[in-house]
């Protein structure tokens, strides 16, 4: 089976992140592959043991300092890393990603591929479903466990009203969320691989296709308002009189 | 300005944010309510009842089940202009309240007609013939003003951002229906219910827990358990009180990703980045440190309240109020104070 991870970079989630000069600036944060893609590419490789003969490709649209993301999902073990690059990309909505990722899916071939559930800069959480579609694939979404049968897949979705089992044939779009295991850590053999690694960056005219115009467009960026956070301890001779003391304080702020 | 809202339901539950979307296409122009699924003539009344102009339903056995291509392809057929739709003209704008589902329907149907989604959108403002969406980018860290530049424009409304209409049961109407298109690509093979309902995003009062909800030494396990049965054991105890404390508020029960990744509590209740971005009015953490990846799923409550045994912890930083202690005391003593003063 032919496994494909989609992965973007990111700056870590640690970052103090803010709106700068109408840019929006992490400092010196580093950058790191998306947390819920983590997700993504432990699912691929969970598939590709259960699934003998199976590669795991990671695939990343980005600048060439993407490339440490995609470093980062080899070190994890994935087979194989492309990255799609181009000096047109400066401006892209998720319609747009889900067009290239979708062209360079076909350009690779994959029975499967394993999207995560959102990324930390746009969070939009669009991009799986509209790869899907410019595809014409099955789209298995928030899966929190897969497991592929005689050219099925099944999965385990995880929403808020509980666990719903659904399937669908093969070749589909699969997003996964955290109850599909801890990422794993890269292994040392990982990280000496992954660092000799020739990743090979695709242009918009290697995949064949023009630089998708966004819809969707960012007009003004903004800090959110800073609240006013000074805490109040409450304090008290015993429980009782702290309970007391502190329901009062919240009766008056009237939230119930 | 034309809106067509799509009414979010789990097997007739219906999502309470997609009556906070139809209060709002009202306050841009007129407002028309859409259906899926099958046997859903009550959501239909209620649509109506809470202020839908018309009401269009697409009632169906293929569409019992909420499945991504199916309903999209149901959507974008009644929304792209053409002979046989209902529609009486295409929509300016299509609202969705934000959910697993919606987020995969408008995204689909994007694709569709060719334009684009603004998501989480918390603050909609028609400007000229424009109409700009203010929504969280970066964990919320950072907002962002932006437009989609195709028509219809979609959005999917944060929940408990935008008023809820009232419903009024004197207002009734007759539904449209509408053709459904069933090109399903999946199987619904099965359900099972949460544990324990939680809907975190709609809740007005949160009460959740941390790794800290294990912690009571004085609290002795059953003999006959490993230490890891019994940190679950002390875990359940701990849970207890602070559902308890949930349920006097009406509210819901959360929990930071330590809890859920120790066993304590199953993922749906997980608050933080990798789990669920919540802003209720009242948000209660219980023996939960702080770390940036809670902060940024619930920083957003109108009031924060810490209980906590360290006064150090970075979640003081956060609260508005803040309780140094052991949860374990303090907890069903807050209760029990509840109680006597709201009277439930
Ligand atoms: C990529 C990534 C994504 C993540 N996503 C999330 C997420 O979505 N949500 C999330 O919550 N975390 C997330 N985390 C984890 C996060 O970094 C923290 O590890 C986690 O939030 C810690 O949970 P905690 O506060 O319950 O546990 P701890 O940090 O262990 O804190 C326990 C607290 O309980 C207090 N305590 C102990 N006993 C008592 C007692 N008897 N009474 C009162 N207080 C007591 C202690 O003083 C301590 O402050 C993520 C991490 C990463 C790297
Ligand atoms: N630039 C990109 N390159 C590769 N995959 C991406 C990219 N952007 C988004 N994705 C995938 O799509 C998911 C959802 O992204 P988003 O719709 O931006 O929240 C991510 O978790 C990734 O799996």
């Amino acid at each position: 089976m032919k496994i494909i991870a989609c992965i973007k970079q990111v700056p870590d989630s640690e970052a103090k992140v803010r709106a700068e000069g109408g840019q929006v600036s992490w400092g010196d944060a580093p950058l790191v592959i998306n947390p819920f893609d983590e997700y993504a590419v432990e699912g691929a490789l969970q598939q590709r043991e259960a699934n003998s003969g199976s590669t795991v490709t990671a695939l990343c649209i980005g600048p060439e300092s993407a490339k440490e993301a995609l470093k980062h999902a080899l070190a994890m073990g994935a087979d194989e890393a492309v990255l799609v690059s181009d000096p047109a990309l400066n401006e892209l909505d998720t319609a747009g990603a889900a067009r290239i990722l979708a062209a360079a899916i076909q350009k690779i071939g994959a029975d499967m591929v394993v999207f995560g559930r959102q990324t930390l800069d746009n969070g939009a959480g669009l991009t799986p479903a509209q790869t899907a579609r410019v595809l014409g694939w099955p789209m298995l979404g928030l899966a929190g466990s897969i497991k592929v049968q005689d050219g099925s897949v099944v999965v385990d979705r995880v929403i808020e009203e509980g666990r719903q089992t659904v399937s669908a044939t093969l070749p589909a779009l699969i997003s996964v969320v955290q109850s599909i295991g801890e990422p794993r850590y890269p292994s040392f053999m990982g990280i000496r691989k992954a660092s000799k690694a020739n990743i090979p960056v695709w242009s918009l005219s290697d995949l064949g296709i023009a630089a998708p115009a966004p819809v969707v467009k960012r007009t003004a960026l903004m800090n959110p308002p800073v609240r006013e956070t000074a805490v109040e301890i409450i304090s008290g001779e015993t429980p009782t009189d702290i309970a007391d003391k502190l329901v009062d304080k919240i009766l008056a702020e009237k939230v119930l | 300005m034309k809106t067509l809202v799509y009414i979010d339901h789990f097997k007739g539950e219906i999502q309470p944010a997609s009556w906070e979307a139809l209060g709002l296409a009202k306050s841009l122009g007129t407002a028309s309510a859409v259906i899926f699924g099958s046997g859903v003539d009550a959501i239909a009344k209620a649509a109506f009842e809470h202020g839908a102009d018309d009401v269009f339903v697409a009632d169906d056995a293929t569409l019992t089940d909420y499945r991504a291509e199916p309903y999209a392809a149901t959507l974008s057929a009644l929304v792209s202009a053409h002979a046989s739709s209902p529609l009486s003209a295409s929509p300016d704008l299509i609202l969705f309240p934000t959910t697993a589902r919606t987020r995969e329907l408008a995204a689909m149907s994007a694709v569709d007609l060719n334009t684009g989604v603004l998501t989480d959108v918390s603050g909609l403002e028609a400007e000229g013939d424009q109409l700009i969406a203010t929504r969280p980018i970066y964990e919320g860290k950072v907002l962002e003003k932006s437009v989609c530049t195709g028509k219809p424009i979609l959005a999917t409304v944060r929940p408990r951002a935008f008023p809820k209409p009232e419903a009024d049961a004197s207002k009734s109407g007759t539904a449209t229906k509408v053709e459904v298109k069933s090109d399903a690509l999946t199987n619904v093979e099965g359900y099972s219910a949460s544990e324990s309902a939680v809907n975190l995003g709609d809740a007005g009062v949160i009460v959740s827990g941390g790794r800290g909800v294990s912690n009571n030494p004085s609290l002795q396990a059953p003999v006959g358990m490993d230490d890891k049965q019994a940190e679950l054991w002390r875990a359940q105890q701990g849970f207890a009180l602070v559902t308890e404390l949930a349920q006097v508020l009406g509210g819901a029960v959360g929990a930071s990703r330590a809890a859920v990744d120790a066993g304590y509590i199953p993922y749906s209740h997980q608050v933080g980045q990798t789990g669920k971005v919540v802003t209720p009015d009242l948000y209660i953490a219980c023996g939960i440190s702080g770390a940036i990846q809670h902060l940024v799923g619930m920083r957003n409550a109108k009031v924060i309240v810490a209980i906590n045994k360290d006064a150090d912890a970075p979640i003081f930083k956060q609260a508005r109020y803040g309780v140094v202690g052991d949860l374990f005391q303090i907890l069903p003593a807050l209760t029990e104070a509840f109680k006597k003063k709201v009277g439930r």
